[in-house]
């Protein structure tokens, strides 16, 4: 028997309702985990272990009273810092946010309240979630629980090395340009990027508008589909979000309304018949040519050809295809997410909330008064603004602010961001022929396991092509699962399953009978 | 695409962000290089393609306009957030002085 820390959703449900153990049991031993092991992993900002324990006890209640407990009833989750919880500090990981107390529930935390969930505290992350290695933030550097001198990935990297280290049962992170596949695949454990507007961001501090989603950090493939039919669905306070086929339906339908056929294919559920091989059999997965690049480590790409074998061995018919506008979806991410960024940071100026000269701060030595700058243009409120924002962002975050000013900026938008939004056209279509041919798309999730940390500090474009193969999925508005396929040299590698737009059932599929034949050591 | 110190500074200006004399010559050269990296773009023919600002092809998401109102504790919450206040309201500096 696993400790109760280290089990699965599925697993600790089954507890549970079974009263093997009580919720309490269950959120001390996470919260004895993190008391434990968080001195190095670094993985929280803020852990709410009253509050916590308060709920377990309210489920632990419900449950001796003899109700039947939902499946996230008293499971200890993680949030990433930049997901509000309600009267719980909401820092972005930035100083900017130091001292913010979030005034409401995000629509995600909501349906996990009303689903019973017991919420452990917040994960570290790159500052607004900017970054691949967790080592932006303006507080901590979290370490990966495989190799503490490694980087966890990022941007959510608290919330990948929290579940990889058994800190809590699951956790909650957001993915622009691969932040919860990267970390996942980075720390071992699986990581869903769910379709754009099939998860409403209500209450998650924006990015980039047009690409961010909400989507969980799981122990299993089973995990993350029971995650995500908790928090997805349309929201009137998040105008982008669409409805969701429910699974069963989904899986009934053509894989995609994108997909242009009327053709509708049936797929074995892995349920209804024996685990191993012919699982996958009428399954088309796609291998992109241009995902296996020149400078990519080998034994990475060793160990996900290796997985894709393993799909090919349960039945799944394996079929080289191309996506000749992909090596171009990198540079279309770092035109317009940072152009979004600008847009959505201005609202931290100073004046409202968050840091602010105005606001007399201990911590900062020179913020205690708006006084002018000597560069002749720092007073009054401008000065407010370009003082209390020059404070409290990190380098990160200016570099993006500045990058998307310049590409939005009179005489630059339509050579930057107008063509940025023709690519990106032109990547989705990429996928949408792609689909016409196949059923879903595997690739490496990250061309490197886990790198050292400092290593990519200094040079920001090395780190932002560490999103090589994961920005393709947010420029293209579909879904996106990185499940663990092994090792190399020792570091845990990700295997990206990617499906068209609200396709999530067929990554399930697919990884569901994936994860059943492999068993992985962690 | 190199820019040049003076193009940081407008950038800076523009973006409301006060940049410390080392810090420009150090962004000058990582925006440099990042918008030479993005430059790339230039290099596909975009002719006659549509170019995609909603990637679900949502369009004209409308609600009705409505007050909700929010109880004491939560209105508490949001102004004991302002930088400066005088009593219940937001305190600043003019924008015309």
């Amino acid at each position: 028997m696993p400790k109760l820390n280290e089990l699965t959703i599925a697993q600790a449900h089954e507890g549970l309702k079974k009263k093997e153990f009580s919720s309490q049991e269950l959120t001390k031993a996470c919260v004895d985990r993190i008391y434990e092991v968080d001195e190095k992993v670094n993985a929280f900002l803020t852990v709410t272990e009253k509050e916590a324990l308060a709920q377990a006890n309210v489920v632990d209640k419900k449950i001796k009273a003899g109700v039947v407990p939902g499946l996230l009833e008293g499971i200890p989750v993680a949030i990433k810092d930049v997901i509000l919880v309600k009267g719980v500090k909401c820092t972005a990981s930035s100083k900017i946010l130091e001292n913010y107390i979030a005034t409401y529930d995000a629509t995600v935390i909501k349906k996990l309240k009303q689903a019973g969930a017991v919420i452990l505290g917040k994960t570290n992350n790159d500052e607004f979630a900017m970054g691949s290695s967790g080592e932006n933030s303006a507080y901590k550097i979290t370490r990966n629980p495989h190799d503490l001198d490694r980087v966890p990935g990022g941007s959510s990297a608290g919330s990948a090395a929290s579940v990889a280290a058994h800190e809590c049962i699951y956790s909650l992170g957001s993915d622009t340009g691969g932040s919860i596949r990267q970390p996942a695949a980075l720390c071992g454990v699986v990581g869903l990027k769910p379709t754009y507007g099939s998860v409403s961001r209500y209450g998650l501090i924006a990015m980039s508008s047009g690409l961010d989603v909400i989507g969980p950090f799981t122990k299993s493939v089973e995990d993350a589909r029971i995650v995500f039919e908790a928090i997805k669905g349309k929201d009137p306070m998040d105008a982008t979000t669409v409805e969701c086929p429910s699974p069963d339906l989904a899986s009934a339908r053509s894989p995609s309304p994108t997909r242009g056929e009327g053709e509708s294919r049936q797929f074995p559920s892995p349920q209804g018949r024996g685990q191993g091989e012919g699982t996958l059999r009428g399954m088309r997965v796609g291998v992109p040519k241009e995902y296996f690049i020149d400078g990519m480590d080998n034994e990475t790409e060793k160990t996900v050809r290796q997985g894709i074998a393993q799909l090919e061995k349960l039945g799944a018919e394996i079929i080289e295809i191309s996506l000749p506008y992909s090596p171009y979806a990198l540079a279309v991410y770092y035109v317009l997410q940072p152009a979004e960024a600008s847009a959505n940071l201005a609202r931290f100026d100073g004046i409202r909330y968050g840091h602010s000269v105005l606001r007399p701060s201990p911590d900062l030595a020179f913020a205690q008064s708006p006084s002018p700058s000597g560069r002749g243009e720092g007073e009054g409120l401008y000065g407010v603004y370009a003082k209390s924002r020059a404070e409290g962002f990190g380098d990160e975050p200016k570099r993006r602010i500045m990058i998307g000013t310049y590409v939005l900026s009179a005489g630059y938008a339509d050579a930057y961001y107008k063509k940025a939004q023709a690519v990106r056209t032109l990547v989705k279509r990429d996928f949408d022929d792609a689909f016409t041919k196949v059923d879903c798309i595997a690739t490496p999730t990250s061309p490197t396991p886990a790198w050292l940390i400092g290593e990519r500090m200094t040079d920001p474009l090395s780190m932002y092509l560490a999103d090589i193969f994961t920005v393709s999925a947010n420029i293209a508005g579909i879904p996106g699962i990185s499940v663990p396929c092994g090792k190399a040299h020792g570091l845990p590698v990700g295997l990206q399953i990617l499906a068209p737009q609200l396709g999530e059932d067929i990554l399930f599929r697919v990884t569901g009978a994936y994860e059943m034949t492999v068993s992985h050591n962690s | 695409m190199a820019l040049t110190k003076e193009e940081v500074l407008h950038i800076a200006k523009l973006a409301r962000l006060e940049l410390k004399d080392e810090e420009v010559e150090k962004f000058r050269t990582q925006l440099s290089q990042i918008l030479e990296y993005v430059g790339q773009l230039q290099n596909v023919d975009t002719a006659g393609v549509e170019p995609i600002s909603q990637i679900t092809g949502l369009q004209n998401v409308m609600r009705e306009d409505r007050v909700e109102g929010c109880d004491p504790d939560t209105r508490d919450l949001m102004l004991e957030q302002f930088p400066k206040r005088k009593g219940d309201l937001l305190e600043t500096l003019g924008v015309f002085e």
